[in-house]
């Protein structure tokens, strides 16, 4: 260890302050936090601190969503081979699955923190390891076959214009990796959406049925999936979408370490639950008949209220707030897919709604308690005066 | 208030080297000193020069604002020296001790001088900066009448003294000390540790508060804010403990008391235990006495390791400080220190670390484990903040520097030492004490 440590203190030499490459010490500093906390004490504040730190809050979280990105990696080959009818053992799926997602993966994560280092360098500030967790989000909430490019297109305007150009990490307003997603559904509808994309290479071929449930349902056809399937996830839909069963294990993961909110997850199911719910009673097509325990199992609800609606920099961030969040998130959520059809996955734009309104959510809650202290003021005055 | 104050959010940091209960009698040191920044937003004028020679009592310098608040050697000798840092400010006025010489004050009993009279003697003594007064902790006004006086004999802060043993032999002159402050506000709060028999309970005129609950309950910023909160415009004085007992040593005896009990601390000191000097005692002779091996590159702080003053071995006590804390530098590396699970054996309040599932008391050090970041983890800063405020809404209203937006966020409520806990817990590694503390001065300077 003190090896590395030596060569390290070797390699950063020519970075430090008042030395040639003194403006690139953000890109070599993240790479020797990656290996090392650093040996900063405390200046100024309390004397002693947390163990916890930004990089360990973020590694919590991509260890919560490994558990559906294996289980996404293994559905790609899955689906893929029982659409087209081939025998395959579990090994053969996983491969396939892996071939298609780990590329998507590193470009994701390339051209990302690329853009981050960059910054970080230009602005003169530490590289944040937020792009961590947005980096292998998107990916996982994009269709298999959509082109590589396509990816890294999508990442550039992310972080760019979701992200840095509201002042980087922290800063931003809506949540990075969905506005991801939406760009690319909005600029490349053919790829994602239909009933070619869900499957691994269906484009190639006929008579592949590859549509997604909502999307079978919007179009007003039956479901031939049992709740259990659906729960267990062996179904079409985005990379990591589908197991609402290992996504419960990162919820678990989230919800135990205290990372993950459980008031906007808890908001959320609650809330896409009663709208369901109602639906249900009114029943007045397809979508409105589909049982609302099956709403919460399909689609990308459970991913997106568990990894996408809890980004604090993007959600509500007082506690009330965080239940009212979670709610809405639940209710438009249900809301989009039954009453628009073009967009039969509700989830992303219901998110992306609410992430505008979270600080309207919030100014009102803190107005609460500003009232609360006007009141007690006009209180006390009155009585001395 | 019969019935108690129960504080559930905040949290136990259990530290090692916790003082044993004793007390080590009456340690003398061979300098003295008195250090401005102990007094917050203070400027001091000099009343002496160097090698000057000083009783006991002896005012040494003044407030530049309010000449009348004096502040006064606590022990006879030479002042041999004032320390300055940049632009001329003064951080210590050291006094060599020799001899016992000291000033006396005519003193009655306090129940038969009026108000002027009690605040002309605490003023003349060097009594007066033991009051302080919220908003802003400052030293309190002596025109002003506050509203109540607090006074918070539950200390919660880590490995901080404990007062009911710190009093146990000093009631009287507690019990004086609170008739002298009967004078000064018709209110006095004592607040005590509820899972104790306090011997406080029996002190007469206070209204008596048992506390329970992890730290910060015992700040009085909690206790005032769960009991009468303050309003703008109103102003109430909080008081030390032991400094209820100086008051009353002056009142017995005519000259001004500069006792202090400090329990020594901390996983670097060999002997942890309770040591009885005066203000502004070097820190060499304390450390000596509990043993603390001072070959090893430690951290010297006058108060607790949430909100105390960085020091060093050659420095000296405090004014305010019951507490010594001396604890190990943390400046090494630790390999992959950022995985989750990883490195249990450092407090955390976190759920990402074992840290929570055992109560064994942890030696800890300065690293600060990361770096800072943008605020990006919300939800817990108000897991340690036991008041009706968002932290983190006041925060930001402090950072950009909106005083309407502090004022009805509640920063007259709070004072630096509230956001200690804070400081140790967020992930973004914020200074929260220091963003408090600047806005603070933004106040002093624009409201008043």
């Amino acid at each position: 260890m003190s090896f590395i440590r030596k060569k390290l203190d070797q390699i950063r030499k020519p970075f430090e302050k008042g030395q040639k490459w003194e403006r690139f010490a953000p890109a070599i500093n993240a790479f020797d936090t990656f290996l090392f906390v650093p040996n900063h004490t405390t200046s100024k504040g309390a004397h002693v601190r947390d163990a916890v730190d930004l990089k360990r809050t973020m590694i919590t979280v991509v260890l919560a969503l490994m558990p559906a990105l294996v289980y996404g990696i293994y559905n790609t080959g899955y689906q893929h081979f029982i659409q087209l009818g081939q025998s395959f053992t579990f090994m053969d799926a996983f491969l396939h699955g892996a071939f298609k997602v780990v590329p998507m993966i590193v470009v994701s994560y390339v051209v990302g923190l690329s853009i981050e280092f960059a910054f970080a360098v230009y602005r003169g500030h530490e590289v944040n390891e937020g792009y961590l967790v947005t980096g292998l989000l998107i990916p996982m909430i994009m269709p298999v076959d959509i082109p590589l490019w396509m990816v890294a297109i999508s990442v550039a305007f992310a972080v760019l214009i979701a992200k840095e150009a509201f002042g980087g990490t922290g800063m931003n307003i809506l949540n990075p990796a969905l506005t991801a997603r939406a760009f690319a559904f909005f600029a490349y509808p053919t790829y994602m959406s239909g009933n070619k994309v869900w499957v691994s290479e269906a484009s190639t071929l006929d008579g592949v049925s590859g549509e997604t449930i909502l999307g079978s349902l919007a179009a007003g056809q039956d479901v031939s999936y049992s709740t259990l399937q659906m729960f267990q996830g062996g179904i079409p839909g985005s990379i990591a979408e589908t197991s609402a069963l290992w996504i419960l294990v990162g919820a678990l993961i989230l919800i135990v370490t205290g990372v993950g909110s459980w008031r906007i997850m808890a908001g959320g199911v609650l809330g896409a639950a009663l709208m369901g719910f109602l639906f249900n009673l009114w029943g007045a097509n397809a979508l409105m008949q589909f049982d609302w325990f099956n709403h919460l199992v399909v689609g990308g609800f459970a991913f997106g209220i568990v990894f996408m609606a809890t980004d604090p920099v993007s959600a509500a961030q007082t506690q009330k707030g965080k239940w009212i969040y979670g709610l809405l998130v639940g209710v438009f959520c249900i809301l989009i897919r039954v009453f628009n059809p073009a967009y039969p996955e509700g989830v992303m734009l219901a998110i992306l709604l609410m992430n505008v309104f979270a600080p309207t959510i919030d100014h009102y809650v803190v107005e609460a308690n500003i009232n609360r202290r006007k009141k007690r003021w006009a209180k006390t005055n009155l009585k001395t005066a | 208030m019969s019935k108690g104050l129960r504080i559930r959010r905040g949290a136990r940091i259990n530290l090692k080297g916790k003082a044993e209960k004793i007390i080590n009698e009456s340690v003398g040191s061979r300098t003295y000193a008195l250090q401005p920044d102990d007094f917050f937003a203070l400027t001091p004028k000099m009343h002496l020069k160097e090698g000057a020679k000083v009783q006991a009592g002896t005012p040494v310098f003044f407030s530049k604002n309010n000449p009348r608040i004096q502040f006064v050697s606590p022990v006879a000798g030479t002042l041999k020296a004032i320390v300055r840092g940049p632009k001329r400010k003064i951080l210590e006025v050291v006094i060599e001790a020799q001899g016992d010489e000291a000033v006396s004050h005519t003193v009655a009993q306090p129940e038969k001088m009026d108000r002027e009279a009690i605040v002309e003697v605490l003023l003349q003594s060097g009594s007066w900066p033991f009051l302080r007064q919220r908003p802003y902790n400052v030293i309190a006004d002596p025109e002003v009448h506050p509203k109540a006086i607090y006074i918070s004999a539950f200390a919660t802060a880590p490995l901080d003294a404990d007062f009911e043993f710190l009093l146990k032999d000093q009631l009287a002159s507690f019990q004086k000390g609170i008739d002298v402050l009967h004078q000064l506000a018709e209110t006095i709060y004592l607040a005590t540790d509820q899972n104790y028999q306090s011997a406080l309970a029996a002190i007469k005129h206070t209204t008596h508060i048992p506390v329970s609950g992890p730290h910060p309950a015992g700040n009085e910023s909690v206790i005032i804010h769960h009991t009468d909160p303050l309003a703008m415009h109103e102003k109430v004085w909080t008081i030390r403990p032991e400094d209820v007992v100086n008051i009353g040593l002056l009142f017995e005896t005519g000259q001004y008391s500069a006792q202090r009990t400090v329990a020594v601390a901390g996983s670097a000191v060999g002997k942890p235990h309770y040591i009885k000097t005066k203000i502004g005692a070097q820190l060499s002779t304390l450390c000596e006495i509990a043993e603390v091996d001072t070959q090893l590159n430690l951290r010297y702080i006058n108060g607790d390791v949430l909100t105390g003053r960085r020091t060093q071995q050659q420095g000296h006590l405090g004014f305010y400080n019951n507490l010594l804390s001396i604890i190990l530098e943390g400046n090494q590396y630790r390999m992959f220190g950022w995985m989750p699970f990883k490195d249990n054996g450092i407090p955390s309040l976190s759920k990402t670390s074992f840290a929570w599932l055992s109560n064994k008391a942890k030696a800890i050090d300065t690293n600060l484990n990361g770096e800072e970041r943008a605020l990006v983890v919300t939800g817990e800063m108000e897991k340690v903040f036991p008041m009706d405020i968002y932290p983190m809404q006041l925060l930001k209203a402090c950072m950009i520097g909106d005083i309407e937006k502090m004022e009805w966020l509640g920063i007259y409520e709070v004072i630096p030492e509230d956001f200690g806990l804070i400081d140790f817990a967020n992930t973004s590694k914020i200074e929260a004490q220091e963003i408090i503390k600047d806005a603070m001065y933004l106040m002093l300077k624009e409201v008043g």
